[in-house]
């Protein structure tokens, strides 16, 4: 049995097709036919989970490819299980094929060695990227180097419920206005993605300089630069929902919390989140959002394909696909995903160009214009340590 | 040869698994370049903030949950077997055993939360126009989750407590008792019920060992700020940075200490208990415990009525388009989720695959065992019970890979086969050895072979203990959320898997299809196992009590 | 039909203790009763004959059967019937089928109909086949019994107190009623009850332990 076992794993490599050459398009596609790609992706939303099984109809009606939605509560699950299989010596057919995946689980990936590629730039569909007007080749300030590959854009929006608040323009205003409504604002608990977002955006709007968040977190700067953050952080905490004794876990628990009005203002990472959850019924209809007057930070959500993955073929056809104006134009519709499209207008065709046109971005999207340029990302480091920090100073209620 | 198979099916896992545990919680993390013991990553768990209070929740969440359950079943159960009510509850634990940690609460939160419907109910009375700002689930206490886990806990004790009541000579205790001038719930308190807890002192412990590492529950309903350290474990060993794994595997360590700890700690607290017991008899007390029967009632009205609102209240989401605070009822309905559900089969099929075929099988084996008068013993069938999963699983799903079985639905059967099969046992080996063995022999002196006693005589006859067993080995593998998560690679999708992978979303709507789509299949074996030997033998009076 | 059973130096040993030691020939028609006091190894005699000795026990002798070892036979290929003190039909049949389970596996499913219709009108319960036994009185019971044990054809009979759980007034009645049916088998009867005795009479004694 042990000894069949070793036969068969020293056969196999040799017998598994040759690693795939993106250069090769069309041979990538051609041996991407009959492969079935494991995609892990967050599964806590209808809407995504519907994109990605529209997705897999797409890719099996023109590439026969069959994708299956790995439905994950947290992108690190599938981290954790690569990982493993790097540690047990599986380095052919992994569990996992396509990771949604950015950030700090992108980062450690990478460094670890995990992930299958350069792929991304020599992708057909790169060539519509608007990779001068949008932060699609770093990942918080991490190069990608084609690592992996964009599909959509994210920026900070704040919802609010009309019926109860007002826009406000910066984060003294929002502590401002939580003072007068206790118990009406909260944000998802650190380390939650979303969270942690919360906190780099108060960060990046109360410090007088940003220009020092693009560098690495040193000791030196660290105390003085995040000091603002935590004075108005404490100020905040006692006026929360719960008083800070208690957080939604994620983004969209949030929006139950406005559904059942017990608050009024909730950060979102998707400029159309709102529209898409009144659509759906999940926001009351006099939800509308806001962005910050010095702007809000954004950026890209990308696709990455682990070392291991037994269907890299394919897994490169789905993002390729992903990259496609009619999988872009359709994710942009708020009835669908409302996600921002990471493609350059200017280099689509017309004909592409007038779906995008088309769309109604629905009552409560700001328009691009309003939507303003998304300011850049503080570098990893900062994250890190300020997630430490919360932990230290909020994360114990007493 | 079958009993080591079957030893050794109870064992590897759980030892394995703590193998792969050991390695990084001691420094060697080969993946990372860490090839030297230390015990760096000890140091670096004790330096985690709220530590001390995550340990501390943990062990006061599964004392307090252990405690209330124990004292819950035990009322219920003294004031219950005082009338006819005992075996017509019977009927329905069963049922209540079957649904699923996450499923109820799930119920408890659509009830109690702020926003919940008893808020709902109150609101117009008290003129609140929003859900108040009280903590009252996720409280930092974690008493919305010792409730939640009372709630299933409780139905799991009573039932023991039904299993072991044959092996006590309630009746005649009682009236011993009673004519020593002892009412009747003290009667059952101080003479009954020490006879009892001998035979129900190992599920204790499991409830014990659930209670405090316990993941899918806490994620639910339990606190966040911070949340148990079976939470943290879980987080740590699935966070990005991957060096994270060797505090989580130092954790995982500290788990199994604690557990340990509160399983000697508990018999502490049976010794001091147990002299307290016997002074009070010496002292020639009186007791006169019959006064606390109302509570008996009322605890067991307050869990029954929670479960079932609790369920209630999902199907009522899982068609809901939109319903929103202070409404009593959803503006709009829809089948849209139901349909969505419909559409994918894969995962029905794959949770009743593994569901079917794990309880098939563990009862083919249990029954082998039986069949050749092969005994089990009780600490190996309770070690995966209580060994913690957060602290093990991890672990094993390394060794799995490194002996080359790869993910998918095999190795997620066999994990689920390591917990079905225990309950499978626990519930068949009783009655099967209860079966009066002269019918064999009779049987044989028929001249009737082996195959054909135990299709004819032996089957039948036990089929309703079988039926069972296979029921609530089902029910055991549809809940199971850990194994199908780290072991299936995440290839292996299940309503557990799902429900708790919508959680994070926190739609309700979803959460309630998922809650019902739980439910109803956990359900479902056990309906059969109640209704088909009723039909089958409803002429035949003599198999009514078996 | 003319069948003897001989047990022949026939012994029960349980952790080192022997129960007893035994050597008798039961003659076709011919009633052996075995007496004593409970716990003298009664039923371990009827179990050791029978095939159905506990794993715990130990035994040595033979038992022969119309000329036949049949020590190392399994209990279903003894071809001895047993009766004990409770009926023990199977509750999950009726009483035709708990009937028709020991029959003879020969002729079509009609003619074994036919032959357990005509049992039953033989011991006066025609009618009773698609009956619960949960439904008869005590003395049905121990008469359908019987006759399933009959219908099986067996070659020796045990009888394992099989009256005494029955009242005074049926007692004798039955008692004679299953001797009568029993006649042409060789036949060993257990009791404590001097008053069911029939035929030769052993008495195991706590005595007779000490060989």
């Amino acid at each position: 049995m042990t000894k069949l076992g070793l036969a068969l794993a020293a056969v196999l490599p040799v017998a598994a097709l040759a690693e795939p050459s993106v250069a090769d398009w069309d041979a990538v596609v051609e041996q991407a036919q009959g492969q079935t790609v494991y995609w892990n992706a967050w599964g806590g939303s209808t809407a995504t989970n519907d994109f990605i099984a529209w997705v897999g109809q797409r890719v099996q009606d023109d590439f026969g490819i069959t994708l299956e939605h790995v439905k994950l509560s947290d992108t690190a699950d599938a981290v954790t299980r690569v990982l493993s299989e790097q540690q047990a010596g599986q380095t052919t057919d992994g569990a996992i094929d396509l990771i949604w995946i950015n950030g700090a689980n992108f980062a450690s990936m990478k460094e670890a060695g995990l992930l299958f590629g350069p792929f991304a730039e020599q992708l057909p569909n790169w060539a519509y990227v608007d990779v001068a007007g949008k932060t699609v080749t770093t990942d918080f300030t991490v190069p990608t180097e084609g690592y992996e590959s964009p599909w959509a854009m994210a920026q900070v929006v704040f919802m609010y419920d009309t019926a109860d608040a007002v826009p406000l323009g910066d984060m003294q205003a929002l502590l401002a206005w939580a003072a007068e409504h206790p118990g009406r604002f909260t944000y998802p608990q650190p380390p939650d993605f979303l969270g942690t977002t919360f906190l780099k955006q108060a960060l990046v709007d109360l410090v007088a300089d940003p220009s020092v968040l693009a560098m690495p977190a040193t000791d030196d700067v660290y105390a003085e630069v995040t000091q603002p953050l935590w004075d108005w952080l404490d100020a905040l905490t006692p006026n929360l929902w719960r008083a800070g004794a208690a957080y939604p876990q994620t983004g969209p628990a949030q929006l139950q919390l406005i559904a059942d009005n017990e608050v009024d203002i909730a950060i979102s990472f998707s400029p159309s989140e709102a529209s898409t959850a009144i659509a759906n019924g999940l926001l009351p209809d006099t939800v509308r959002t806001f962005v910050l007057d010095k702007g809000t930070i954004g950026n890209a959500s990308f696709v990455a394909i682990p070392f291991n993955s037994g269907s890299k073929a394919a897994a490169m056809v789905v993002a390729n696909f992903l990259l496609s104006p009619e999988a872009q134009a359709h994710a942009q519709d708020p009835n669908v995903l409302g996600y921002g499209t990471v493609l350059a207008m200017d280099a689509l065709a017309p004909a592409d160009r007038a779906a995008f046109d088309r769309l109604d971005l629905g009552i409560a999207t700001l328009s691009p214009a309003d939507l303003g340029p998304a300011q850049a990302e503080p570098h990893p480091s900062w994250m890190t340590r300020i997630a430490e920090d919360w932990q230290t100073r909020y994360g114990q209620a007493n | 040869m079958l009993r080591a198979l079957v030893l050794g099916l109870l064992l590897l896992p759980v030892t394995a698994g703590a193998l792969g545990v050991l390695a990084p919680a001691f420094g060697i993390f080969p993946a990372l370049g860490y090839r030297s013991v230390s015990l760096a990553p000890f140091a670096d768990l004790l330096a985690v903030p709220g530590l001390t209070r995550a340990v501390g929740l943990s062990a006061s969440v599964g004392l307090l949950a252990t405690g209330t359950s124990v004292v819950g079943a035990g009322l219920i159960a003294g004031v219950l077997a005082q009338g006819r009510w005992l075996n017509r509850m019977a009927r329905w634990l069963s049922p209540i055993l079957a649904i699923p940690h996450a499923s109820v609460a799930y119920g408890v939160m659509f009830l109690i939360a702020p926003s919940g419907i008893v808020a709902r109910l109150i609101a117009p009375l008290v003129g609140w126009e929003r859900p108040p700002d009280l903590l009252i689930v996720n409280d930092p206490a974690g008493l919305a989750l010792v409730f939640a886990l009372v709630c299933k806990e409780v139905p799991f004790l009573l039932l023991m407590i039904l299993a072991a009541l044959p092996q006590v000579p309630v009746r005649a205790l009682g009236i011993a008792a009673g004519g020593l001038g002892a009412d009747r719930l003290s009667a059952w308190w101080y003479v009954i019920w020490p006879n009892l807890y001998r035979q129900i002192r190992l599920p204790i412990f499991l409830v014990l060992a659930y209670s405090m590492t316990v993941v899918d529950v806490a994620l639910i309903i339990g606190p966040t700020v911070p949340p148990t350290l079976s939470v943290l474990t879980v987080q740590w060993m699935s966070d990005p940075d991957l060096s994270l794994r060797m505090r989580g595997a130092a954790a995982a360590i500290l788990q199994s200490g604690l557990v340990l700890g509160a399983i000697l700690f508990w018999i502490g607290l049976e010794r001091g208990l147990r002299a307290l017991g016997v002074r009070a008899i010496e002292q020639r007390v009186r007791p006169q415990l019959n006064t606390l029967r109302p509570i008996g009632w009322f605890a067991a009205g307050i869990i029954g009525a929670t479960v079932i609102t609790g369920l209630v209240m999902a199907a009522e989401w899982s068609m809901t388009q939109s319903w929103m605070w202070p409404d009593l009822w959803p503006r709009a309905g829809t089948l849209g989720h139901w349909q969505r559900f419909a559409a994918d089969r894969d995962i029905l099929a794959e949770t009743l695959i593994l569901a079917l075929g794990a309880a098939t099988l563990a009862v083919g084996l249990a029954l082998a065992l039986l069949e050749r008068q092969e005994d089990l013993p009780n600490w190996a069938l309770y070690l995966p019970l209580i060994a913690p999963q957060v602290a093990f699983l991890p672990g094993l799903q390394v060794m799995m890979l490194t002996f080359g079985l790869r993910q998918g639905i095999a190795p997620v059967f066999a994990a689920h086969l390591v917990f079905v099969f225990p309950y499978v046992w626990l519930t068949l080996a009783g009655p099967y050895r209860a079966w009066d063995r002269r019918f064999d022999a009779v049987a044989a002196g028929l001249g009737a072979g082996p195959w054909r006693r135990f299709w004819i005589v032996r089957g039948p006859m036990v089929l309703a203990a079988i039926l069972k067993a296979w029921a609530i080995g089902a029910a055991v593998s549809i809940g199971q959320y850990l194994p199908t998560l780290l072991i299936g690679g995440g290839r292996v999708t299940t309503l557990t898997t799902e429900a708790v992978a919508f959680a994070a979303g926190g739609d309700r709507r979803l959460i309630g299809v998922m809650t019902v789509a739980q439910t109803f299949a956990a359900l479902m074996p056990i309906v059969i196992a109640i209704t088909v030997p009723r039909r089958l033998f409803r002429n035949r009076r003599g198999m009514l009590h078996g | 039909m003319a069948s003897t059973l001989v047990l022949a130096d026939l012994s029960v040993t349980l952790r080192g203790r022997t129960l007893f030691r035994l050597s008798e020939t039961v003659r076709a028609g011919e009633v052996l009763t075995i007496m004593g006091p409970s716990g003298v190894g009664k039923s371990s005699l009827l179990a050791a004959i029978s095939g159905n000795l506990d794993p715990a026990f130990s035994m040595s002798g033979s038992v022969n059967l119309d000329g036949q070892d049949i020590t190392g036979l399994p209990a279903y290929r003894r071809r001895i019937g047993i009766l004990m003190q409770d009926d023990l039909l199977f509750p999950h049949l009726s009483v035709g089928q708990n009937l028709a389970f020991g029959l003879a596996a020969k002729g079509s499913r009609a003619q074994r109909r036919e032959i357990i219709h005509a049992a039953l009108q033989d011991i006066d319960l025609a009618g009773f086949y698609h009956r619960d036994p949960a439904s008869l009185s005590g003395g049905q019971r121990v008469r359908v019994a019987l006759l399933r044990t009959m219908l099986s054809e067996p070659e020796a009979l045990l009888l394992d107190e099989p009256f005494s759980k029955l009242d005074q007034a049926l007692r004798q009645q039955i008692r004679s009623y299953v001797l009568a049916r029993a006649a042409g088998l060789p036949t060993i009867l257990v009791t404590h009850d001097p008053g069911d005795a029939s035929g030769r009479v052993v008495t195991l004694t706590s005595r007779s332990q000490a060989a």
